[in-house]
């Protein structure tokens, strides 16, 4: 894959404060990146930067290998689209809207008419052409907002958190469009987001930001799987970490003394080595009391007491204790009610090798 | 109660008859004052613009005396102009003192901070993050402010207004610096106050009937196109 842009020891000051500090990161041509974490890390800063309407203050962004300052600020821009969290449309009608950055780029009119109509289809509203914009709902307005970028053609997208603000029937289903659009494009696309499960709908590979810094890339699956330290952890949805240390190996799998127990864990860590032990909700599986772990599995069995149950749409979140280690689980809530779970029920809480991760301390 | 009534018929028959000296009071106020106003958008377009999007410094400062601008008594307005035309003054081998053309700097002094301030808040009414989305689409810096002129034109118009009705009423500057001159420099402000000293009451009430048509009907266009999209 060819490299579309890189920055590299990039830092962006703010009122005089650096609110991003890129060591490295690379966007090939094609690539779905996005960059994740929570509200103010630096993700906007960074989108912003990307479009060239915040200048960093050392570092440099190549764009084809070439050196993005060398390239005139206006020459580059209408090279990308850039949407915004808001749809941010002029008053006007959405026909105007969408051939706003066509007409600024000299576009003739036939041809105007021809993306601009292609897109508004393409994208669903247009049967909106001539609706003034203030009329729009915010979905439609963000979809008019996408149609507005995606007729420039653009060689890099930038999109800053473009569903946020949209209720969440309405987001899902923009959500989806825009994942088979870009797919069928194989456009290149710079996305930032706080929500995960809007990233990993549309991420090729992900970056996470935490306090203006990348400290993360890598697939989804390596991010939400392997995360490199608890914050990430606890960003990505981890809700279990656990201080412990790696007393030594059996059959490849690693022996964890986190307080009284002995966790089994995959990985790969030296002994001796203190580490936190990862683990996702939704891998931790609960049992009656009076189950009697088979011995065979290559699965962690611990005793606990339920806490707290707290409902989550189709699931509910368990808060375990009493056991040596806290831990949290994710059940359906038909096994919630199966299992009778209430605060004070003794349940035997089960996770695989395989599931749990470490983390170096 | 007489003497309105009596004011109203004779400004009813002075514009009825097509009083020649009226009508050219009239037109000559609108000529000063419009050229003022047109002066001032040219200027204080781009200068309330460059208030609202740049980041300098002493761009607080100016905008502190832009605000202060706006409350300038148009006395002092005539009484700075004056001192600068004045024979002995700076600019005083213009021989401007005493002409339409001193009336239009001085009226553009009065109306130019007012739409520089206006321009600089309703610029400032934008979403502040509409000015990247439109660089993010490819606009170039012109076609940028010309977009945001575009959004903020209810506001713009209203400067306009603002502007052109704090100078088709003000008499002070107009009059020390035009000096009320019959056939040159007489506007309806002058008129109506040298109509007022004289104790014709009558006239001066006509002249003043045909300065609140005037600002109303400009206003009323003014109003029509601002209005219109609601």
């Amino acid at each position: 894959m060819t490299e579309l842009l890189s920055l590299q020891n990039v830092h962006v000051q703010r009122s005089g404060q650096v609110v991003l500090s890129v060591d490295s990161l690379s966007i090939e041509q094609g690539q779905r990146m996005v960059v994740v974490g929570p509200n103010g890390s630096g993700k906007s800063t960074l989108l912003l930067t990307l479009a060239r309407l915040l200048h960093p203050s050392a570092g440099r962004i190549l764009w084809r290998g070439e050196d993005l300052a060398r390239v005139p600020a206006l020459v580059y821009r209408r090279q990308i689209g850039l949407v915004l969290q808001d749809a941010l449309l002029l008053d006007t009608s959405v026909y105007e809207n969408v051939a706003l950055g066509l007409r600024f780029r000299g576009v003739s009119e036939r041809q105007v008419r021809q993306r601009v109509d292609a897109w508004l289809e393409r994208l669903g509203v247009l049967a909106l052409r001539q609706r003034p914009a203030h009329r729009l709902s915010g979905g439609e307005a963000q979809r008019v907002s996408l149609a507005r970028a995606l007729a420039l053609e653009p060689q890099l997208l930038l999109l800053d958190e473009p569903f946020s603000a949209l209720d969440a029937p309405t987001r899902l289903r923009l959500q989806e469009d825009l994942q088979s659009l870009l797919q069928e494009m194989a456009l290149t696309v710079v996305m930032v987001t706080h929500d995960l499960s809007e990233a990993l709908l549309l991420a090729q590979r992900m970056a996470v930001m935490m306090n203006g810094r990348i400290v993360q890339v890598g697939s989804a699956t390596e991010v939400l799987g392997a995360p490199v330290s608890p914050q990430v952890a606890e960003f990505v949805g981890v809700e279990t970490v656990l201080p412990g240390v790696v007393e030594g190996e059996q059959d490849g799998v690693l022996l964890v003394r986190c307080a009284d127990h002995v966790l089994e864990v995959v990985g790969q860590v030296e002994s001796g080595r203190p580490v936190y032990v990862c683990l996702r909700p939704e891998d931790v599986t609960l049992w009656p009391a009076a189950m009697k772990p088979p011995s065979s599995s290559a699965r962690n069995w611990l005793e606990a007491t339920v806490t707290r149950l707290l409902p989550q749409g189709p699931l509910v979140r368990v808060t375990l204790s009493g056991a040596d280690v806290p831990l949290v689980a994710l059940v359906t809530r038909a096994s919630a009610a199966g299992l009778a779970l209430q605060p004070g029920v003794r349940v035997r809480a089960s996770f695989k090798a395989s599931a749990a991760h470490v983390i170096r301390r | 109660m007489d003497l309105i009534g009596e004011g109203l018929k004779q400004a009813l028959h002075l514009l009825l008859q097509g009083d020649s000296e009226v009508w050219q009071i009239t037109w000559l106020s609108l000529r000063i004052s419009g050229l003022a106003t047109v002066i001032s958008l040219v200027i204080g377009l781009p200068l309330g613009t460059l208030l609202a999007l740049g980041r300098f410094p002493g761009r607080r400062f100016l905008v502190s005396l832009v605000n202060t601008g706006m409350a300038l008594p148009p006395v002092v307005v005539g009484l700075i102009v004056s001192i600068f035309l004045w024979r002995s003054g700076l600019l005083g081998g213009l021989r401007l003192m005493y002409t339409p053309t001193a009336m239009v700097i001085a009226q553009t002094m009065i109306a130019a901070p007012m739409v520089i301030g206006l321009t600089l808040s309703g610029l400032q009414q934008l979403d502040g993050r509409l000015q990247w989305q439109l660089l993010g689409v490819g606009a170039s810096p012109l076609q940028m402010v010309w977009m945001l002129w575009r959004e903020a034109r209810l506001p713009l118009l209203a400067a306009l207004m603002a502007g052109f009705g704090s100078v088709i009423s003000e008499v002070g500057a107009s009059m020390m610096v035009g000096g009320n001159l019959r056939g040159y420099t007489r506007v309806l402000t002058t008129a109506i106050v040298m109509e007022t000293s004289k104790g014709q009451f009558d006239v001066a009430l006509a002249l003043s009937a045909i300065l609140l048509s005037l600002a109303y009907v400009v206003n009323l266009t003014f109003t029509w196109i601002q209005q219109r999209k609601q």
